[in-house]
């Protein structure tokens, strides 16, 4: 009697454990793949596919994600789980081994982006409205922290360039409030915020340098930057590409320019300019302007393959059918491409051989050979924006 | 002269009649300014995809204001068209002079006036 009872359990538990165990590899393979994967956003249809980028194929798809407009994505150390940020104040946190989403809250009613912190406990998301920056568990998404971007008479400032900084903190900008704020989360009940006031007008979105050393706000109301050495925030934020764009009248723009990463090679650091057709060229030792490339477009973004040795760039409405490759050693326009209609994002696997262009209004996602700068293939997606490789678990600043 | 100047009147009188014949035919075209099916559709989806990129793909805001039809409640319509036309000065909204026509920001500003667009 006793043996007959033990013996079916086992059997259940043998069974519930083969079922998972098919589970988990049911939709594209094995765990151990991970590193090969990453998420293409299907922003109007609220969206993520999954694709393989040994394959080069689509594997999964996610929806239920509510309005993607310029949704990105970071990672969870193992690459296993992706956390969306949607426009509506969605964040979600989907299990790219499973194919599904994990958790999903709306945490405001309009917000930007967001990051990891370094340990991978938290995850903060930059907000429009409300303005400010709310921090999660990355466990289980719950409200640890909330930061309101209170300046001036109370009112709150709408918040852009968000990024994790060494020491779990988070560094943000204040884009109506023209204010960097440093946020410690060490203890992460009790944020210490320091704020760096007059840094210029309208930070429109920023980055970290790959070593995790300096944040730089780009300027919207002028030419210009903003810089903090997260190193020595006594020394205060530094103004570098003073009047880069010399007197010259800036054109109309129909497309914000992006600081996704650091295009760095070498001594040289690559920038869009705001409103005009040119890449500037800054020597990141002196932050000084080197020169300025003469490109296509205006600039959305500008991205260094891993190796450092091109840049490809590609450009705002309505000239953005096109992406430029530079090579960096002679700074000059090596090729034009001319992928289709609406060219939103690129995407470079870990180690640069391939670079991932989503071109929306074809509904299509290319993929390139970065040597020969041939494509190799093209994959269906729904108006495809954001390209994110689970490559970024391990890159500062992505 | 006097045949000169009958000739100069002959055609000075041809042109106003082809000046009219045009303004006739011309006319109710502009007027009622309504871009064909085609180029609404285009505008249709300028309005989502790229003005959304600023203020959102369901146009409820983002670094722009948001654009629903209870957000626009109040704002004459000539108003609308001109900061679409001519922009806002000191703040990222761009003139759209150079890529659209007065009649197409019109139709745009009445289709969203009215929430005459697909939101999903």
């Amino acid at each position: 009697m006793r043996r007959g009872n033990v013996i079916p359990w086992r059997r259940t538990v043998a069974m519930v454990a083969a079922i998972a165990g098919v589970g988990l590899v049911s939709a594209y393979g094995a765990a151990q793949r991970l590193g090969d994967l990453g998420v293409v956003v299907e922003r109007a249809v609220g969206r993520v596919l999954v694709v393989d980028t040994v394959r080069r194929q689509r594997v999964a798809e996610i929806g239920g994600l509510g309005d993607l407009s310029h949704a990105s994505v970071v990672y969870s150390r193992d690459q296993r789980y992706a956390f969306v940020f949607g426009r509506d104040g969605g964040l979600t946190k989907i299990d790219l081994l499973r194919a599904r989403i994990v958790k999903r809250v709306v945490q405001s009613e309009n917000s930007i982006g967001g990051a990891i912190s370094r340990d991978g406990r938290l995850v903060a998301v930059s907000n429009y409205r409300p303005g400010g920056v709310r921090i999660f568990s990355a466990d289980t998404l719950e409200l640890l922290a909330d930061i309101p971007a209170v300046y001036g008479n109370g009112r709150r400032s709408k918040v852009v360039g968000l990024v994790d900084a060494p020491g779990r903190r988070f560094v943000f900008s204040l884009y109506d409030a023209e204010e960097i704020w440093v946020a410690d989360l060490t203890d992460p009940g009790k944020p210490v915020v320091r704020k760096f006031r007059h840094v210029g007008r309208q930070p429109y979105d920023a980055l970290i340098t790959p070593d995790g050393r300096y944040y730089i706000a780009g300027l919207f109301g002028e030419d210009g930057m903003a810089l903090l050495d997260l190193e020595d925030l006594d020394a205060g934020v530094k103004r570098i590409l003073n009047g880069y764009g010399r007197g010259q009248r800036k054109l109309p723009v129909y497309k914000m320019p992006h600081l996704e990463g650091w295009a760095v090679a070498g001594d040289y650091a690559f920038v869009p300019a705001v409103g005009r057709h040119a890449v500037l060229v800054i020597d990141r030792r002196e932050w000084r302007q080197l020169g300025q490339i003469p490109v296509h477009g205006q600039p959305v973004f500008v991205m260094a393959r891993p190796d450092g040795r091109q840049v490809w760039v590609n450009f705002a409405h309505p000239r953005n059918d096109t992406v430029q490759v530079i090579n960096v050693a002679t700074r000059k326009v090596i090729r034009k491409l001319t992928p289709g209609k609406a060219v939103l994002h690129m995407e470079f696997t870990q180690r640069g051989e391939q670079v991932w262009i989503s071109v929306r209004d074809d509904d299509r996602v290319d993929v390139y050979d970065t040597r020969t700068l041939e494509r190799l293939a093209s994959l269906p997606a729904d108006k495809p924006s954001g390209i994110f490789f689970s490559a970024r678990a391990h890159r500062i600043g992505l | 002269m006097s045949i000169m100047t009958s000739i100069q009147r002959l055609s000075a009188l041809r042109s106003l009649l082809v000046a009219l014949a045009l303004g006739f035919f011309c006319t109710p075209v502009f007027a009622a300014g309504a871009p064909d099916t085609v180029r609404q559709k285009e505008l249709l989806h300028l309005l989502k995809q790229d003005c959304g990129s600023c203020h959102g793909l369901t146009l409820q805001g983002g670094l722009g204001p948001p654009l629903s039809p209870g957000a626009l409640a109040g704002k004459p319509a000539t108003v609308l068209s001109r900061i679409v036309l001519d922009g806002v000065p000191g703040t990222p909204m761009p003139p759209w002079r150079a890529l659209l026509t007065e009649a197409e920001v019109d139709w745009l500003i009445q289709t969203l006036i009215q929430g005459r667009y697909e939101t999903r």
